[in-house]
């Protein structure tokens, strides 16, 4: 299956974040092994070295760990992993209230914004 | 071992006299798959062909791995042509034969595992195939073949959707990046974009632009095509 990338990000960036977000979400748990770097380029469709540059990145974020021998694997760490997902969700609500900022709305409209979007049965 | 696995010192080529390339200078690093990219006519054959040793420079000189590049560094270097230099009345599986016994490094075994994925009929004669086919064969050659350099003329060049598709795939499962390096020329850009780390953009006979892919995202927020498109406007 090949993926699609955007023009504007590194595109290890855009793999990195999509892993993260399966972290997040619970499709990848603590601990689970990572597909080798040349399953997971021929997943993807893209270079070995773009793949080896993801692990290595998030490697250093202490997200993911190489084992000699072994492959990677996510890290066991399930600190690491909630401190993961609030940066995610910080980082998400930051950029959606510096666009809202920008548009117009001050905090007591987002708030209020939101929370009636939210309570709507559809949201 | 170099970091570079190729170098261009001050290249000039001319055919009768005729500027093919001028003053050409730059390093190929080891185990990257880097892209010329450019118009047609811009020189990008001259320098792959340069690479594999198949002409010689009019002036400057051209290393490969160390030496001089000429007929010599054929055993280090996969060259894989533009144009279509197959035996028509071999068969597939003679012509996998035949370039066995022509390099050292040619992986037989590798060769059949490529076979299946391209889903190639051994039995059929080059002669019978399809121009997809042909195509497939021909990257078939290059790759199973451990040469530390893999130079690739516009390999998807004229071919279908999915016959590029497979040839992609290909190269992301058969090449070994640790221990091969990939030089090739391409105009299907945003198709190979996914996988090349570097990109040299050429035009009339001159090197305008050399950088990271990923770079020149983050950098420029640009996908490949704009960035040609830049770089070969100005």
């Amino acid at each position: 299956m090949r993926q699609t990338f955007n023009n504007t990000q590194p595109i290890y960036l855009q793999i990195m974040r999509r892993l993260c977000r399966q972290v997040v979400r619970g499709e990848l748990k603590a601990g689970a092994k990572l597909p080798s770097v040349r399953e997971m380029a021929l997943q993807t469709g893209v270079n070995p070295n773009t793949i080896q540059r993801v692990y290595t990145e998030l490697e250093r974020l202490s997200i993911a760990e190489t084992r000699r021998g072994l492959g990677s694997y996510i890290t066991e760490d399930t600190f690491r992993l909630k401190q993961l997902r609030e940066e995610l969700k910080s980082e998400q609500i930051g950029s959606f209230i510096a666009d809202m900022r920008e548009t117009g709305f001050s905090p007591e409209e987002i708030v209020d914004g939101v929370r009636k979007e939210l309570s709507n049965p559809k949201a | 071992m170099s970091e570079h696995i190729a170098s261009f010192s001050n290249v000039t080529k001319k055919y009768l006299g005729q500027i093919a390339l001028n003053n050409v200078s730059f390093d190929l690093p080891r185990g990257k798959i880097t892209a010329l990219v450019g118009p047609n006519g811009s020189g990008k054959s001259t320098i792959l062909k340069l690479t594999a040793g198949l002409v010689h420079p009019s002036q400057g000189s051209v290393t490969v791995n160390g030496k001089t590049a000429e007929r010599r560094i054929a055993g280090e270097v996969a060259y894989l042509s533009e144009l279509d230099v197959l035996y028509p009345f071999f068969t597939v599986a003679e012509t996998i034969k035949f370039n066995a016994g022509l390099f050292a490094d040619f992986d037989e075994q590798k060769a059949q595992e490529i076979l299946s994925f391209m889903q190639l009929d051994p039995s059929k004669k080059v002669r019978h195939l399809s121009k997809g086919n042909r195509g497939r064969l021909k990257i078939l050659l290059a790759l199973s073949r451990r040469a530390p350099l893999v130079l690739m003329d516009e390999p998807l060049a004229g071919l279908d959707p999915v016959v590029r598709d497979s040839i992609i795939k290909s190269m992301i499962s058969y090449l070994d990046l640790q221990e091969q390096t990939v030089f090739l020329s391409t105009h299907e850009v945003s198709e190979v974009e996914p996988v090349l780390d570097l990109v040299i953009s050429v035009r009339e006979g001159q090197i305008i632009g050399m950088d990271e892919v990923d770079h020149i995202r983050e950098q420029y927020g640009l996908s490949l095509v704009e960035w040609m498109k830049e770089t070969l406007a100005k």
